[in-house]
């Protein structure tokens, strides 16, 4: 187990070292001066040129990659040159609402994708089986926004049952911070389920076929042991790798989503940072989302040696 | 003779396929007595498997089963699924080909076993444990406390087909189908495994149905032999008149193809030529005739039954016995 | 049967009656593109409003309303006319955007299959690095920082494309460059380029142009999340995204302002998947995958 959880780390270093790169590179090839962004329009060229000595641009950008993967690695990944907010500050100020919209929404997806995913391969070929399967297809052509203006329309405008925007800090309003997060809760895991049970559904139905499981019924288990011990765990491999994608890719916060419901989140701070052109801000905020999903896709990588003792003896 | 403990009823297994219904299983009826062995023989794709997942009520979905498969007086075929669940482990129990398959790669050893004794003899965890320790150590593993820690993939073949034999001995079942137990393993290790299967089928009293493709498997180790053929039983004798006095040619052709230790090197083995008929088109004769070297007009005509003409005590199915 | 009846059947999965209701479903997407896309190209000539005129007297005119047979929006601006315009876009950036990941991702792909070696470790790794970033957040910045253009805004999620079809690619040349006419090719001393040109192609064209459809539906959705947020093409341009915007801050006195765009990009999209998916299975070698 130790040297699988090495090699993985092996790979991990030149990874983050060419997300660190390709980060820097495209924040400093965005079209605008930071400079002249700060002083505004009207400054002289001298100011401009004094502020850009000072700030270090005028030097080679492989010197500025250098000094800046520097400060990154000592953890100051820069403060915005708007507010004076560190970078630090402002994810770790979000990160919560993101983190808590995170959880609810992929908790909610895979508790909806996994029942209907075992139903279906179990009910293989049925009406039931086709009628899902069908569902799932169609919710792929529903992009979040269009769930979320039908949420908000039904529960907030029709019904008029929960918030259609805003936050509540939870220590504030802990019944009021739960609602504003349902309906931004189940637009992600509106988007989520479809494909968590498309998967889950093909590889239980490969798994079913197995002789093991021919033989846990011989053995006389109960049907719900098969299922879940038996048949749920080997056939959730790819489950996990496409759950941990989608969770890697909402540690940016759900953008569209948090944007729909105003949801303090990373995904609003984004959006305001490229509003603002904070260069600053957007380009540590990327970093931070880019080296948390490379992150989770270690985890995932450790998971699947938890759930497959092959892979962890190194045999597959 | 005691009431059977297996007691099979014109078996038909039909499977569908693209070019119409395959009849895998084609009327096969079959009497087990408690404590004894059978021994069941035939080619790859003669129905031997499909009869033995339909005793066990294990056919794919799609397949249609006809016929009667009574079990200690039960009716397996109509029985409702929670009894038939309970029937599964102490009392009918099964070993398949290949326990690189047969056993789930995801959980250990000790799970596999434990679960099972768990969900028919109410053990705790702790008692079920000893006994699953008992249980390796009795189909001859060593070290069987660290080996219900392992999982499948850090075991021998051979080690693994124990495992699975001592799983399906652990609720002391009155009927063991083992389905091919050695070919998916080393030839050095398929005497032991088939010696294991023997010793406790005796000391245990258990009747066990043994499916092979080689007579030479049965021979000696089983009480009475079915040979099938294009989904029918074409032979059935005691073991020791079977191999005596065999009537039905495919039998003789069967037993031809074992390699003899005696032969002079170089014999080429008498293969049987020809394959087997297309069970989606049924024949209107017998099925061996188009590679029966004794076949005549009789043989296309009409399809000779399984029957004991000159009551000898074994049956099979010719126009033309040896 | 009295069996419990666990059994996944692969072969039953796919019975006839499936591939029949397939067909109607595809002949309705294939039905529903040709309106929209004939309506799209020909909006200058049909019997339509402007998109941008306003009757400031009839906001939100509701639906059936005379002289707008789908109402009017919040500006008084013809629903129906700007669902059109609209539609010119959203087809516009879908079709031309997956070109340029269908064809840089497709060769880069096809190289780094057939020639295996450092060139594939190095464009898998590339992959790996490029799938990290959020592409949204991607598209978002450099469409604020380069200006919102249909220009832009097509080169960017065409370049974002191109890791997926690299990926698409490179797996079907892989199978294919084992196969046994690759070999005879080699050993008739064919070119490497004639190998890739003549042989290969032909073979990888067909599941690249399935996955191009499903990158056309993608897009459509991208688009339409860059225009709902605006920052896609600047107003006064109908793009279904932006309109479904501009509804959501109707919903309560005029909520077809918001269904209506999203109706016609769900039934587009959905086309492109459903015409997408059908041709992928047509193109799977697995056994009942349709």
């Amino acid at each position: 187990m130790t040297k699988f959880v090495g090699r993985r780390l092996v790979y991990l270093l030149p990874v983050l070292l060419a997300v660190t790169l390709l980060t820097f590179l495209v924040a400093s090839l965005l079209p605008g001066d930071l400079a002249t962004t700060i002083l505004g329009d009207q400054a002289t060229p001298e100011k401009v040129a004094a502020l850009r000595a000072q700030m270090g641009l005028d030097l080679p950008i492989w010197q500025r990659y250098g000094i800046w993967l520097w400060d990154v690695l000592h953890g100051d990944l820069g403060r915005s040159f708007r507010t004076g907010e560190t970078v630090w500050a402002a994810v770790t100020a979000r990160l919560p609402v993101s983190l808590e919209l995170m959880v609810s929404g992929v908790v909610l997806a895979l508790v909806i994708a996994i029942p209907l995913a075992i139903l279906c391969a179990v009910k293989s070929g049925t009406a039931l089986d086709r009628f899902f399967t069908g569902l799932a297809f169609g919710k792929l052509s529903l992009p979040n926004y269009m769930v979320a203006i039908l949420l908000i329309y039904l529960f907030a405008v029709e019904l008029n049952w929960l918030p259609a925007t805003g936050w509540v800090p939870f220590h504030e309003d802990p019944l009021a911070n739960l609602k504003s997060f349902i309906l931004p809760a189940v637009t992600i895991a509106f988007a989520e389920w479809p494909v968590l049970m498309r998967v889950l559904r093909s590889d239980m139905i490969a798994t079913l076929q197995e002789d093991y499981i021919a033989m846990a019924k011989a053995k006389g288990l109960r049907p719900a042991r098969i299922l879940l011990v038996h048949a749920l765990k080997p056939s959730s491999l790819t489950l996990v790798t496409v759950a941990g994608i989608n969770i890697g890719r909402l540690i940016g916060g759900a953008l569209i989503v948090e944007t729909i419901f105003a949801l303090p989140g990373i995904g609003r701070l984004l959006v305001g940072a490229i509003y603002a052109r904070d260069f600053i801000i957007l380009q540590g905020v990327v970093l931070f989302v880019a080296i948390g999903f490379v992150m989770v896709n270690f985890i995932v990588d450790m998971l699947y040696a938890v759930l497959d003792p092959r892979i962890r003896h190194g045999r597959a | 003779m005691s009431a059977p403990l297996l007691s099979v009823e014109g078996i038909t297994v039909d499977l569908p396929t693209p070019r119409g219904p395959l009849r895998a299983v084609d009327g096969v009826d079959l009497t087990l007595a408690p404590g004894s062995t059978l021994g069941i023989v035939g080619e790859s794709g003669c129905g031997k498997t499909m009869l033995s997942r339909a005793v066990l009520q294990l056919l794919p979905k799609r397949a249609k089963l006809g016929g009667r498969i009574l079990f200690a007086g039960r009716d397996l075929v109509t029985l409702p699924a929670e009894e038939l669940r309970r029937l599964r482990g102490p009392e009918l129990a099964v070993v398949f080909q290949d326990p690189m398959t047969s056993l789930n790669p995801v959980l250990t050893i000790g799970t596999q076993i434990v679960e099972t004794l768990q969900a028919h003899l109410g053990m705790d965890t702790a008692a079920a444990t000893r006994r699953g320790v008992e249980l390796l150590a009795a189909v001859g593993i060593p070290a069987p406390e660290q080996r219900l820690r392992q999982y499948p993939h850090q075991l021998s073949g051979g080690m693994r087909q124990r495992v699975a034999i001592a799983i399906a001995l652990s609720c002391e079942p009155k009927l063991l189908i083992a389905d091919e137990p050695t070919t998916a393993l080393d030839v050095t290790v398929q005497a032991q495994i088939l010696d294991l299967l023997a010793r406790e089928q005796q000391r245990r009293h258990m009747a066990l149905i043994l499916i092979t493709h080689d007579l030479g498997v049965v021979a000696g180790r089983t009480d009475e032999v079915a040979v099938m053929y294009a989904g029918r039983v074409v032979e059935r004798a005691p073991t020791p008149r079977l191999f005596t006095r065999m009537r039905m040619p495919y039998t003789e052709a069967l037993l031809a193809a074992i390699p003899k230790l005696d032969s002079p090197p170089h014999t080429p083995l008498p293969a049987i030529a020809g394959r087997p008929p297309d069970q989606t088109r049924p024949l209107k004769g017998c099925s061996f005739e188009p590679r029966c070297r004794y076949a005549d007009e009789r043989c296309r005509a009409a399809k000779p039954p399984l029957a004991d003409p000159e009551r000898l005590g074994g049956l099979f199915a010719c126009w033309h016995p040896l | 049967m009295a069996v419990l009846e666990l059994e996944g059947d692969v072969a039953t999965a796919a019975p006839v009656g499936r591939q029949r209701r397939v067909g109607v479903l595809f002949i309705g997407s294939v039905a529903w593109i040709a309106v929209i896309g004939l309506a799209a190209i020909f909006a200058g000539w049909l019997p339509i409003q402007s998109p941008t005129d306003m009757d400031l007297l009839a906001k939100r005119a509701p639906l059936f309303s005379p002289g707008h047979i789908l109402g009017t929006d919040h500006l008084g601006r013809d629903e129906l006319s700007r669902l059109i315009y609209g539609g010119r876009v959203s087809l516009l950036v879908g079709l031309l955007a997956p070109v340029i990941g269908v064809i840089i991702g497709g060769c880069l792909g096809m190289v780094a299959g057939y020639f295996r070696g450092r060139l594939e470790t190095f464009a898998v790794g590339g992959v790996d690095v490029l799938l990290a970033f959020p592409p949204l957040v991607f598209v978002l910045a450099v469409t604020a920082f380069m200006g919102q253009s249909v220009a832009n805004i097509t080169i960017v999620i065409g370049v974002l494309g191109i890791p997926a079809f690299t990926r698409v690619a490179r797996a079907v040349t892989l199978t294919l460059s084992e196969r046994e006419f690759v070999t005879a090719a080699r050993a008739l001393g064919a070119t490497h380029s004639r190998i890739l040109i003549r042989e290969l192609l032909p073979n990888v064209a067909l599941p690249l142009l399935a996955f191009f459809l499903l990158a056309v539906a993608v897009t459509i959705v991208v688009e339409g999340a860059l225009s709902f947020l605006g920052l896609g093409v600047p107003p006064p341009t109908a793009s279904w995204g932006s309109m479904i915007g501009e509804g959501r801050e109707n919903l309560d006195i005029a909520p077809w302002l918001a269904f209506l765009p999203a109706g016609f990009m769900f039934l587009t999209v959905l086309a492109f998947n459903v015409i997408g998916d059908t041709l992928r299975a047509l193109t799977d070698p697995r056994p009942g995958a349709l």
